[in-house]
């Protein structure tokens, strides 16, 4: 019993061990198994899940580039960037929309245009994009979102620089401005390169030098966890910021030129003669740039455009006027060195003019007429009759092509995008575009500005600038350097026109003959006295033919005549030329003045003050 | 020769016991195997390593996984302490506690996790799921200790009865997991005592056919339920997700490693689970296939010095006990890592002293005291 007791002990233990052995030996081989399947997956297939691994966690982020910053020719600035901070939500990282908005806004003033801003611009981006709910957060809003955050995923503050134009309404007429890019600009942009850019320069300097102004898109390679947030930065190459750019203008006489027009609409253009560079171009009304950076609702948007005076319309480059009188300095010239009239050739002015072997009478502005006139004197006193005379005598061709040589009828090239280009008419024009012949009517009017003839107030500064330098003028232009992003500053020269070809004396007899029109007896004598010399000339276009001279003014407001001024000075050296078209007013010249006191008051003071400076110092 | 009785059973064997007394190890003394013990450590430091990393450097986190392993060590002492003929007494009644605490657990159990496994008893929480991975293979041992081996056919039918009682329970819990463990301790029972080959055979053809049949029977739905039936611890929609980025961690890994904290995928979370299931693919990520060939030494190691153990054990019961035992060990460490690795479906099998997480670290320990105890209760007989 005893022995069988111990044989069946032994015979389970036997068992035992052997079932133990079995067992060592599958743990053995599972082992090898476990070994052999982390062999596979580390060396066999490691670089696979290494590819894996590596687009799991690391994104290529883009860094937008800083915008150049714009400034004026004292070095103030006019375009800028400053941070804002905006509300954004990805749409694909919150649950419920509508009611996450209903929530943040018991934190945050969230207005109804925000939010229909937003509904667009849902559909406009991709489900994980974040997009803008509220943009300029204030500080309050700021730190009431953090403390709540938690309670908002997929929502969060972003910082970033926008475009801010501190002087607003007084430049947009030169700088334009940024906005968000649209579907036509995506088309047309180096899409890389605009990867972190959300806006792009809508209109005026932004525009055109937008190339210039956005830079080079920067990099970061970043590590981001499954939820795709940002852990650490494993590689940064930083995006080239935009180019500096130093414009010609000078904000202050901007601001002059913007005060002097008050609620007149109308242009104004001053350019440095000797240059080309344009110190001033304002048009009036106007509206403030940094609308457009924020964005508008399209009501605001339309509230704008249909404003009165139609602020959008930028007058100094795309209001096309006739001429009017200020044509005749240009056509004395030619006429001049053409041969057609000497400095002594004379008329009598009865009042008015008739073409050989027709009735049509063709008044001068002035009823009876001015007596015996010269061209030096017509140009004072912008006798119609003379040029009348002049103008048929010497033909259509003449007349367009001292124009053309002034720079009218074609765009002047100056450094911004939305310039029109006026018209000067010839008869193949007419033919063309009217399918009418040029009747000599056509050429009589076309002496004294009227007709089809059409000038842009910066093409009129232009042909003033280029006459105030005796045929010498440079291409206008704002851009005057730009600095780098190495900060090296780089000249723009400017690039002279070609010259237009007039007898020395002639210039003179011309440009005598518009320093008398703001002298005593000539048609701007109102301009009053300065302490500089000023050549000019007056112009006056109807907008409502009163059948006979008059100035119209009991007609109403909007029917009255445009009234237009040129005049450059000093006249010996001449420092600034302008061009001021005021519509429906006579107070051109008057705003001319205010521009020139401006713009001599300042050299005076800054004179002034460089010699109290150079006093001091000794 | 003849042999004063008195000296043949009194003095000698008082003498024997006195030599044992003298001659006893320190090792005996205080019922701890150092071999045990060290390697056990080791592999406690390994994990803690890793999960400092896994953690992202929770030092809090790291410090209550010290407390908890602290915790553990002691109570493997002190199951030491248990001489091998006090578990064989007391294994019924705790076989039979644990079973009602899983139905305790059905009925009122505190959902944790999503699934009924937690039973609070206001002080500490635990899964009597737990309390099963000890008492199953105990209980079983008990139930053979004094038998004749192989176990019969009504053996097996009685052992299929205690398994799958507290199987079934866990099981409808549900954790998978825990039940396909608790099944796996079962059999190694059965297999170490001597199961005959032709059963085990049956068995495994029996299942084999039987799965696909059950397959092929099932609706896509309900594929897909069991699917998810399977994979309790992470959503429908994201099955596939744990076990890619696991699988992208250890191979991108490579032989040496991200190094240590360097780890990507467990840092920036794209590894779910990181600091407890998945904690191997950490491992796997920063330590590389050397970490892992280091882990899976150690294991053997303390596999080896287990299945020792279990050889010199001096009698059926405690053979039983520690043969299943420490075969239970190296299921959980297999299964774990064949999850992570891809091998097997995931169920949620922690990785033993790696994983952070509390009951079935404690369990463990007291499996090792257990061993520890029946290795240093050992009574010198003649063979």
């Amino acid at each position: 019993m005893e022995q069988k007791q111990i044989s069946a002990r032994e015979r389970n233990t036997k068992l035992f061990n052997r079932r133990l052995l079995v067992s060592t030996v599958i743990v053995l081989i599972l082992i090898a198994v476990l070994v052999l399947r982390l062999c596979y997956l580390q060396i066999i297939q490691h670089s696979t899940f290494t590819t894996l691994s590596n687009k799991n966690q690391v994104t290529l982020l883009p860094l937008p580039p800083n915008r150049g910053v714009i400034y004026d020719r004292n070095g103030i600035v006019i375009a800028e960037n400053l941070p804002v901070f905006s509300l954004e939500l990805i749409p694909d990282k919150v649950k419920d929309l509508n009611q996450t908005i209903t929530q943040l806004k018991t934190i945050i003033d969230i207005s109804p245009e925000d939010i229909e801003q937003f509904n667009k611009q849902v559909k406009q981006h991709r489900r994980f994009d974040s997009v803008p709910l509220k943009i300029k957060l204030t500080d309050d809003e700021i730190s009431r979102f953090y403390v709540n955050q938690y309670q908002f995923p997929g929502v969060f503050i972003k910082a970033q620089l926008m475009r801010y134009y501190p002087l607003g309404p007084s430049l947009v007429d030169v700088v334009g401005y940024v906005g968000r890019i649209n579907e036509r600009e995506l088309g047309q942009i180096n899409q890389a390169n605009y990867a972190a850019t959300n806006f792009i320069g809508k209109l005026g300097i932004e525009a055109k030098y937008e190339e210039q102004l956005h830079g080079k898109v920067g990099y970061q390679e970043v590590e981001t966890d499954a939820s795709g947030r940002i852990v650490r930065v494993l590689k940064r190459i930083n995006p080239t910021p935009g180019n500096n750019l130093h414009l010609s203008v000078d904000s202050r006489l901007q601001i002059a030129a913007k005060k002097a027009l008050g609620d007149i609409y109308g242009a104004v253009v001053a350019i440095q003669p000797k240059t080309g560079e344009i110190l001033a171009m304002a048009s009036n009304p106007s509206y403030d740039p940094n609308m457009f950076v924020k964005g508008m609702s399209t009501e605001e948007y339309n509230a704008i455009r249909n404003a009165p005076g139609k602020p959008l319309y930028n007058r100094s480059l795309r209001g096309q006027y006739p001429f009017g009188s200020t044509i005749k300095p240009f056509l004395a010239l030619e006429a001049l060195n053409s041969g057609t009239i000497d400095t002594k050739f004379k008329i009598r002015d009865p009042g008015y003019f008739s073409l050989p072997g027709s009735s049509h009478v063709y008044r001068d502005w002035r009823k009876g007429g001015h007596g015996t006139v010269n061209v030096s004197r017509a140009v004072t006193i912008s006798c119609d009759t003379f040029f009348y005379t002049i103008g048929v005598k010497m033909g259509i061709s003449h007349i367009s092509a001292i124009l053309n040589d002034f720079g009218f009828g074609e765009l002047t090239g100056v450094d911004l995008v939305e310039e029109l280009p006026g018209l000067v008419p010839t008869p193949k024009w007419k033919k063309a575009r009217r399918g009418q012949s040029w009747y000599p009517g056509d050429t009589v009017i076309s002496a004294i500005g009227q007709g089809y003839m059409l000038t842009t107030p910066l093409q009129l500064a232009n042909g003033t600038a280029i006459l105030s330098m005796r045929g010498h003028g440079y291409k206008p232009h704002f851009l005057v350097k730009w600095q780098d992003d190495q900060g090296k500053y780089h000249d723009n020269p400017p690039i002279p026109l070609m010259p237009v070809k007039v007898d020395p004396e002639y210039w003179d007899v011309v440009i005598d003959a518009m320093h008398g029109v703001v002298m005593p007896g000539g048609t701007a004598a109102a301009f009053g006295q300065t302490p500089y010399k000023v050549a000019g000339k007056t112009g006056t276009a109807q907008v409502f033919s009163t059948h006979g001279r008059g100035a119209g003014k009991n007609l109403p407001k909007h029917l009255r005549d445009n009234t237009l001024f040129i005049a450059f000075a000093p006249m010996d050296d001449p420092q600034i030329a302008v061009a001021v078209i005021v519509e429906n007013s006579h107070d051109a010249k008057f705003v001319a003045r205010k521009v020139f006191d401006a713009y001599f008051n300042e050299e005076e003071k800054d004179e002034a003050k460089s010699s109290d400076s150079v006093q001091s110092a000794n | 020769m003849k042999l004063n009785p008195a000296i043949l059973f009194k003095a000698p064997i008082s003498q024997s016991e006195r030599m044992m007394q003298m001659k006893r190890t320190l090792s005996e003394r205080i019922h701890v195997d150092f071999f045990l013990l060290f390697a056990l450590l080791a592999l406690t430091a390994l994990g803690l390593i890793v999960l400092y990393s896994a953690s992202n450097g929770d030092t809090m986190l790291v410090l209550r996984q010290v407390a908890r392993l602290a915790i553990a060590f002691v109570v493997m002492i002190i199951v030491a302490q248990i001489s091998p003929e006090k578990m064989r007494l007391w294994i019924p009644w705790i076989y039979l506690l644990g079973v009602i605490l899983l139905v305790a657990v059905l009925v009122m159990g505190d959902i944790g996790k999503g699934a009924q496994r937690w039973l609070d008893l206001g002080v500490i929480r635990f899964q009597p799921s737990e309390i099963m991975k000890l008492a199953i293979p105990i209980f079983m041992a008990w139930y053979f200790a004094d038998k004749e081996l192989p176990p019969s056919v009504l053996d097996l039918i009685i052992c299929a009865a205690i398994i799958a009682v507290p199987v079934l329970l866990t099981a409808k819990q549900p954790d998978l997991g825990t039940a396909l463990m608790l099944a796996g301790t079962g059999a190694w029972v059965l297999f170490l005592a001597g199961m005959r080959w032709r059963y085990i055979l049956l068995l495994a053809f029996l299942a084999a056919a039987a799965m696909p049949a059950l397959w092929f029977m099932m609706h896509g739905y309900q594929r897909q339920r069991v699917l998810t039936f399977l994979n309790p611890e992470s959503d429908p929609l994201g099955a596939g997700y744990h076990i890619i980025q696991s699988k992208i961690a250890i191979g991108s890994g490579g032989v040496f490693g991200k190094g240590w904290l360097n780890g990507t995928q467990s840092h920036l979370n794209f590894l779910p689970e990181h600091a407890t299931d998945f904690i191997f693919a950490v491992l796997g990520e920063e330590l590389g296939l050397v970490g892992a060939i280091v882990l899976l030494a150690l294991v053997l190691v303390i596999m080896l010095r287990g299945l020792y153990i279990s050889a010199q054990a001096q009698d059926t019961f405690t053979r039983l006990v520690a043969g299943s035992l420490i075969l239970t060990f190296f299921l959980s460490v297999f299964i774990n890592i064949g999850m992570v690795t891809g091998l097997l479906p995931v169920v949620g099998v922690p990785l033993p002293l790696f994983s952070y997480g509390g009951t079935s670290m404690v369990t463990l320990m007291a499996s090792f005291g257990v061993l520890m105890s029946i290795h240093t209760h050992r009574r010198l007989v003649a063979k």
